[in-house]
């Protein structure tokens, strides 16, 4: 059985009588010890459907109108207050993009982790237990570093401590919201090296959100790419940056820069991210893609299994 | 003849603190940075958080006092002018700067805000000519004449970027600062505003001092690449050269820390130790010898090394850089 199966979920938000549907279908699976990457530009769906596996998305304006979201086999659309308090920061843990406001500026950082260890792990509430954390996070002279506000810290160190929080209920399970977002290069590479490091020491899942395809080379088991509240494509992740199959994927590829790439030109996505509401009828991608054709206008086209592994959502993918 | 030169430049900060708010310390923003910009050329200036890269692009538009140096536009020191005598002279740089939407005025409409550079430089003899140009701007950064009558919000963020640049463009500069023109943008309209500056620079000969944090986008667009670090440049080369073979172990790091997507490419990634130190305080030497994997002591830390021409047309400021 996977830690975790996202199966068809649908979600719409409420805006005034308007139900504008936020996530479509959306369908990921992930097992124990694998990390998985979601992959998509601002308002296609993909912090939406992370923070639905805790369900932390209020209700309203979020409605969820159809699949389920498997824990551990149970379903967290069904669970009860009190449940879904268990899991929360407990089985499924937390980190964001911006960590200086996740964090409370009024109370020392070791208090703040201690709090999580009060309600998941009660018996373990103590100094020491807090100062192993910070030291399993990489931050120096951990002993007088809990007496510290967030404010007297580096964007770098404050993300170290977020993820201290998230790893001191032991969860099973670690969503990162594009965790190096906000942070300089240098500083992303480390916090990248310390959750690659946790992961094979600590042997829990991550689900990775960026919009970053070079971090899903050097992260992820697994991508899902996402467009206008869909997975487009959900592949290993080495054979997808080889041979991406969707043409989104593929623009997306071509459209960064690449370091000593040697292009003359960005070959760019023309128009821009449909907005929420305003999706297209048919592919959700056709009025930017380079290989529209005529049916792509009418026909919807479903995820399909192409290749062994590897989902594409196009009237036109071809496998090998 | 250089279009810019920019010598021994200087930004600081003063910090104040206490009663009468006396001056404590300095923030050596830009601590002494001299390169110079050809015209039609795009440098690249890239750096972390704080190593002082936007202090020195609003410096050399003067929207920030320059403390000390000089700031050559077409061999005339900018740096001491004010009042209508800069002015006259801003219609050559201009600037455009990372949010779109905090540097459009929300109550203007984008014919008025394009408009206004026009009229405050006297640009357009007759209201007929005024409108035209507006059309003809719009036409060139890729939006439709009818958008003069609407207002930001109504934009998306990269035609928000065209409207900066097009207000850029209205006084024909011939330099224009980008401070991190496309780190706002989504992934797939990124490559938009970076096609759009370079076909305005193939047009119409304009040069560009590209500020970005991101080493990819900067390689692209540069001819040459600036890298700075707490306030001092530690390396300036062609910008392939810099990225195939940096010299500053900094670069060296900075580059190494980039994700690429090719998941084949053999390279081994170089993790810098600890944060960028405070600028209030920088180190005593080279001011990167406390994170540097090759710092060799006591050099390192007692002599701050000068920015020397290791090859030809390659600068570094590092003691051991060859």
């Amino acid at each position: 059985m996977p830690l975790l199966e996202i199966k068809n979920l649908k979600l719409d938000f409420i805006a005034g009588d308007r139900n504008l549907r936020a996530v479509d279908d959306v369908s990921i699976t992930i097992n124990a010890g694998e990390t998985v990457c979601l992959v998509g530009e601002s308002g296609c769906g993909k912090s939406v459907t992370a923070l639905s596996i805790a369900r932390l998305v209020p209700r309203p304006p979020a409605n969820y109108v159809g699949g389920e979201i498997l824990l551990n086999g149970r379903d967290v659309l069904k669970m009860t207050k009190s449940e879904l308090q268990a899991i929360r920061g407990g089985m499924v843990s937390y980190i964001f993009q911006d960590p200086s406001a996740s964090l409370n500026p009024v109370f020392r950082v070791g208090s703040q982790i201690k709090e999580s260890l009060k309600l998941h792990r009660p018996e373990k509430a103590t100094d020491a237990e807090v100062i192993r954390l910070l030291k399993l996070v990489g931050i120096p002279a951990p002993e007088s570093r809990i007496k510290d506000y967030p404010h007297q810290m580096s964007g770098g160190m404050q993300q170290r401590v977020m993820i201290a929080m998230a790893l001191a209920s032991e969860p099973k399970l670690l969503v990162a919201d594009e965790p190096t977002t906000a942070l300089d290069v240098t500083i992303q590479a480390q916090i990248l090296d310390l959750l690659l490091d946790l992961k094979k020491r600590l042997g829990m899942s991550i689900l990775l959100i960026t919009h970053n395809l070079g971090i899903v080379g050097d992260m992820a088991d697994r991508v899902a790419v996402m467009y206008a509240g869909q997975v487009v494509e959900l592949a290993p992740a080495l054979e997808l940056l080889r041979r991406p199959l969707h043409p989104y994927t593929k623009a997306l590829m071509n459209s960064v820069p690449k370091l000593s790439g040697n292009m003359q030109r960005l070959q760019a996505i023309p128009g821009n991210v449909p907005s929420l509401g305003n999706f297209p009828s048919g592919c959700r991608f056709y009025p930017r893609c380079p290989s529209a054709q005529p049916e792509c206008a009418k026909t919807m086209p479903q995820l399909v299994e192409v290749e062994p592994k590897r989902w594409v959502r196009c009237l036109y993918a071809k496998p090998l | 003849m250089n279009l810019l030169e920019v010598k021994n430049l200087k930004v600081h900060f003063p910090v104040k603190h206490g009663l009468f708010s006396r001056v404590k310390a300095h923030v050596k923003a830009v601590d002494d940075v001299s390169f110079t910009i050809r015209p039609g050329e795009t440098l690249g200036l890239v750096g972390e958080s704080g190593c002082g890269k936007t202090t020195l692009g609003r410096a050399i538009v003067k929207l920030v006092e320059p403390t000390a140096g000089s700031i050559l536009f077409e061999g005339e020191d900018i740096a001491r002018l004010s009042g209508s005598e800069l002015r006259v002279r801003r219609r050559k740089f201009q600037m455009i700067f990372q949010d779109p939407y905090g540097s459009l005025n929300p109550r203007m409409t984008v014919g008025q805000i394009i408009g206004e550079a026009i009229d405050i430089h006297h640009l357009a003899e007759s209201t007929s000519a005024r409108q035209k140009r507006i059309v003809e701007l719009l036409k060139a950064v890729g939006l439709d004449p009818i958008h003069a009558q609407r207002y930001p919000h109504e934009f998306s963020g990269g035609q928000r970027q065209r409207i900066g640049i097009a207000r850029a463009l209205a006084v024909e500069p011939q330099l224009i600062v980008c401070d991190e023109p496309v780190s706002a943008l989504d992934v797939s309209v990124q490559a938009q505003i970076i096609n759009l500056l370079q076909d305005l620079q193939q047009q119409r000969g304009i040069a560009y001092l590209f500020i970005a944090h991101d080493l990819a986008v900067v390689e692209h667009i540069s001819q040459r690449v600036m890298v700075m670090y707490l306030g001092k440049v530690v390396e300036l080369a062609e910008a392939k050269a810099i990225i195939s073979a940096p010299k500053h172990p900094y670069t060296q790091a900075l580059i190494s820390a980039v994700p690429v997507v090719d998941p084949d490419s053999k390279r081994k990634r170089i993790v810098l130790p600890g944060d960028v130190p405070s600028p209030m305080h920088p180190p005593a030497g080279c001011p990167f010898h406390p994170r540097c994997p090759m710092a060799q002591l006591p050099r390192c830390e007692a002599e701050s090394p000068a920015l020397r021409e290791v090859m030809p047309g390659h600068w570094a400021a590092c003691h051991f850089a060859k």
